[in-house]
């Protein structure tokens, strides 16, 4: 088992979760050492992640299978290695066209490709990947290096 | 989430409360247009102020509700912005866009 893993949800594709994992995600990163603006961007990066899965990859069906991973980033104290969370989100609906994935231009009033927009915004990496059936959406957020290092001390201690 | 709808005056008040989500956001959304274009009320007011989090759903429910009134020639108000409606907005950079005021009495006076 990775022993970086923070944490793993598995849910279906029911909006109604959408509430339960946004406090689960706050308290995660809350837990990994991110300010309060910083825990609030990473719940509205999920939450957007998760709502485009919901809506785009399985058009509104209530049932479907979606996974969460969480991994911490830069466990051990190695020079150059940053810190902070790796967020991994799989699905198993069609494969994302990556031209659709490059979210609306701001100030553009219409509604709809926000969400794109608030996970780039939120997170310092967003990689898609097909692997197999499966769409993987990897979101990583690093913690700033002066809370990095002193987030170090507090968890190796 | 939870919507309530008043009427003061020639406005009419939409209080919502709790989450705007994916879940819920179609029935703002709903409540908005038909508010706007069947009512035709002349201007909605929706107070955010007990809104904890928005989407990017709930925005664009806002957006089309700002919309349907500009195709109507109504007013389309925010009120009482919380901390989470209020950086959503920023992020998507709409702040400008809408009519905003701190209060139902400066929105109902302006």
């Amino acid at each position: 088992m990775n022993r970086d893993l923070l944490l793993k949800i598995e849910l279906r594709s029911d909006p109604k979760a959408l509430y339960v994992v946004r406090g689960a995600v706050e308290r995660l990163a809350e837990t990994v050492g991110f300010a309060a603006a910083e825990c609030r961007s990473v719940v509205r990066a999920v939450d957007e992640a998760l709502t485009n899965v919901m809506r785009h990859c399985y058009c509104g069906r209530l049932d479907q299978p979606i996974e969460l991973y969480f991994r911490r980033l830069g466990r051990q104290s190695k020079a150059g290695r940053k810190k902070g969370l790796e967020i991994l989100l799989c699905d198993w609906g069609p494969a994302v066209d990556p031209a659709k994935l490059r979210g609306t231009k701001l100030n553009e009033l219409r509604p709809g490709g926000l969400g794109l927009r608030f996970i780039r915004q939120a997170m310092d990496a967003f990689e898609y990947e097909r692997v197999g059936k499966t769409n993987r959406l990897r979101l990583i957020k690093y913690l700033p290096p002066e809370k990095s290092s002193s987030r170090s001390m507090r968890s190796e201690a | 989430m939870q919507i309530v709808i008043r009427r003061v005056d020639n406005a009419t008040i939409v209080d919502v409360s709790g989450d705007i989500d994916l879940a819920n956001s179609p029935e703002m959304r709903k409540t908005l247009l038909h508010e706007v274009r069947a009512k035709g009320s002349p201007r909605v007011v929706l107070n955010l102020s007990q809104v904890r989090y928005i989407d990017s759903s709930g925005v664009a429910s806002l957006v089309e509700g700002l919309k349907a009134s500009r195709d109507i020639g109504s007013r389309f108000i925010l009120i009482g912005l919380s901390g989470a409606a209020r950086e959503v907005l920023q992020l998507s950079r709409l702040v400008k866009v809408f009519e905003i005021y701190d209060t139902e009495v400066e929105a109902l006076e302006a």
